[in-house]
């Protein structure tokens, strides 16, 4: 602040030397790759080889011990026919699109819950948050898994309420509804979005809608959605994006196989399993370059769309 | 108009306002109420398996799977005793000091490269800075697995599987972009005449940055820097693939190999080292929980 008051009212002479300008022009951008540098090695070497690299070995058969042998389309020819494979997707694809909906509602609504005028939601928020640092976590997944398991504590709620017994750790059926179970727990973080876009919207739209009549679900369809809508973009972008990416708690609750009867199978899963486990770091890399294209082609069409369904508001974005 | 309206319509005499105000205060409370009520028992639900977890490491295994209750009917130290002992000849502690070893190497690592790289994306202009900006970005939807595979290769031609090198360089290297992108969104709503000022005086970006920037960054450093440690503490993947060692383990490794190694039945033990897994961040979460929730409600940083 004091330094603001000492800054001179008078702008830099605009009439400097255009062969000094021109140096300080090149020293300045020098300045700017010299501290961008960190990042830039880091995309080059981190980033940008390594994907060149997998796209590469995406093409070749490659064990770590022998060179690379070119082969052509073979992995991908390969994957098409892989049961374990196209497993793999449905396991994923509806952890995606069953998961991060069910969690973004259950984030919504405890927001619209939380976003009123009494006292004490800064402990609410909190309590609801703390899940999202710890639910990722080996720890909770031990939790998860003895919660569920045979006779556990939820096998006893649900013969106590009379229904059919048994675990749903050893159930195929049911250890997707459990993992999912899983990530709506976490909702904490999506919700503290939720909240922070909700303080957003303006309280005059409310008030006009409701001297016209409106009643709370035409006011939350026609203000709160509408408003809300580039929060919602955002959460369910980066949230499906999140979830494609599950590895520890199914790697965890499945005792490292993906079981039983690969129901557990998740795409991370089966590519560490075949390039990690039987290093056919080919047909791994095949796997890793699928899945980026099908995931870049998801967030194109969802900036695509978001035109027609996300509203920014004037001052706004 | 229609606010003109509607102020007619609450037009009443003097007597009936104040029994308005009575009954209207009433109602008020009794939704307070009923919101605490609500919030309350969601709380119970949403804590219950953490708290689960915390009350279990204090049973005897034969008392925990299947037991609905909270208290322990006979607390011990016996799971905890059991946890520290280690597994396979390696102390719990020792597992730990890695785990410290990689968070605290994380966090100094994000806060120093990311700090720097943020600062040429929000202050410096040169050519092809909104290029690389985007590419930034785009690395933040990227699919971490089409990068661990020649990563892991050529670590591995370099000798470095078995050292914290690979999970490390990362951080040194400002690839963890969410960090950078809070960061030069911290530094874009600084006010530019700060720097100007300084740089009338003479300073150049190595100054501006150093004594300007980074001590008024510090609400956006402190944000990373739980981020970083917490991310590293819970990470599980990266050091599955690199550390083979059992020496080497960070705590996720080492419950994992304890889960594989315990009897099933052993859950005790098991309850008893999840929890001194969790104790940093949750401890983490109880000092800075402000900044915590802060961090996500601005950057919509992932838990």
């Amino acid at each position: 602040m004091t330094l603001t008051a000492e800054a001179p009212t008078t702008g830099p002479s605009t009439a400097a030397h255009s062969a000094a300008r021109k140096r300080r022009k090149r020293s300045e951008s020098l300045a700017g790759y010299a501290f961008l540098s960190p990042w830039l090695l880091g995309f080059v070497l981190l980033t940008a080889g390594p994907m060149l690299a997998s796209l590469y070995l995406a093409f070749t058969n490659y064990n770590l011990f022998a060179p690379p042998e070119w082969i052509g389309v073979e992995n991908f020819q390969r994957l098409a026919q892989d049961p374990n494979y196209l497993q793999a997707w449905k396991v994923t694809l509806t952890y995606v699109l069953l998961g991060t909906p069910v969690k973004l509602l259950a984030a919504l609504a405890v927001a619209m819950l939380l976003n009123n005028a009494f006292s004490g939601k800064g402990f609410y928020r909190s309590s609801f948050y703390a899940p999202s640092l710890i639910g990722a976590s080996v720890s909770i997944a031990i939790v998860w898994k003895a919660m569920f398991i045979d006779n556990g504590i939820v096998d006893q709620v649900q013969q106590f309420f009379g229904f059919e017994a048994g675990g749903w750790v050893g159930d195929p059926s049911r250890t997707m509804p459990m993992l999912i179970l899983l990530t709506v727990w976490q909702f904490g973080a999506p919700m503290v979005i939720f909240l922070a876009g909700l303080k957003q919207v303006p309280t005059e739209l409310y008030e006009a809608a409701a001297v016209d009549g409106a009643g709370p679900w035409r006011k939350f369809v026609k203000i709160t959605l509408p408003m809300l809508s580039p929060v919602i973009f955002f959460n369910l972008l980066l949230e499906m994006i999140h979830a494609f990416q599950i590895f520890a708690s199914a790697f965890i609750i499945s005792n490292g196989t993906g079981g039983p009867a690969r129901s557990t199978l998740f795409y991370t899963l089966y590519l560490y399993f075949r390039g990690f486990q039987d290093f056919q770091m080919g047909y791994a890399s095949a796997m890793a370059w699928i899945l980026v294209i099908v995931v870049g082609a998801l967030a194109a069409v969802f900036f695509k769309t978001s035109k027609s369904w996300v509203h920014y508001s004037g001052e706004g974005k | 108009m229609s606010t003109v309206t509607s102020a007619a319509d609450h037009l009443v005499s003097a007597h009936d306002s104040a029994e308005l105000r009575k009954s209207t205060k009433n109602r008020k409370r009794g939704r307070a109420l009923v919101f605490h009520l609500c919030s309350l028992a969601l709380v119970a639900i949403v804590l219950y398996p953490a708290v689960w977890m915390l009350m279990s490491s204090f049973k005897p295994s034969s008392q925990i799977v299947g037991n609905v209750s909270l208290i322990p009917t006979d607390a011990s130290l016996a799971n905890f005793t059991k946890a520290l002992e280690g597994i396979g000849g390696v102390s719990f502690w020792t597992f730990f000091t890695n785990s410290v070893i990689l968070a605290v190497g994380s966090v100094i690592g994000i806060t120093i490269s990311c700090s720097i790289s943020a600062y040429a994306f929000a202050r410096i202009e040169f050519p092809g800075r909104n290029v690389f900006f985007a590419l930034m970005i785009g690395t933040l939807l990227l699919p971490f697995h089409v990068v661990i595979i020649p990563q892991y290769i050529v670590f591995n031609r370099l000798g470095l599987v078995d050292t914290f090198v690979p999970l490390l360089i990362g951080k040194f290297l400002a690839a963890e972009a969410f960090f950078v992108f809070l960061m030069v969104q911290f530094m874009r709503n600084l006010p530019r005449e700060l720097d100007e000022a300084a740089r009338i005086d003479g300073a150049g970006h190595v100054r501006i940055f150093r004594s300007i920037m980074l001590p008024l960054m510090k609400p956006a450093l402190v944000t990373s820097s739980i981020f970083a440690f917490i991310w590293s503490w819970n990470d599980f993947f990266g050091p599955l693939l690199y550390l083979k060692k059992p020496d080497l383990y960070s705590l996720p490794i080492a419950l994992r190999l304890f889960v594989d190694q315990t009897t099933t039945s052993d859950y005790g033990a098991q309850m008893a080292m999840a929890v001194l897994a969790l104790v940093p961040v949750m401890l983490f979460f109880l000092i800075f929980q402000r900044y915590l929730v802060e961090g996500v409600a601005t950057q919509g940083l992932k838990g």
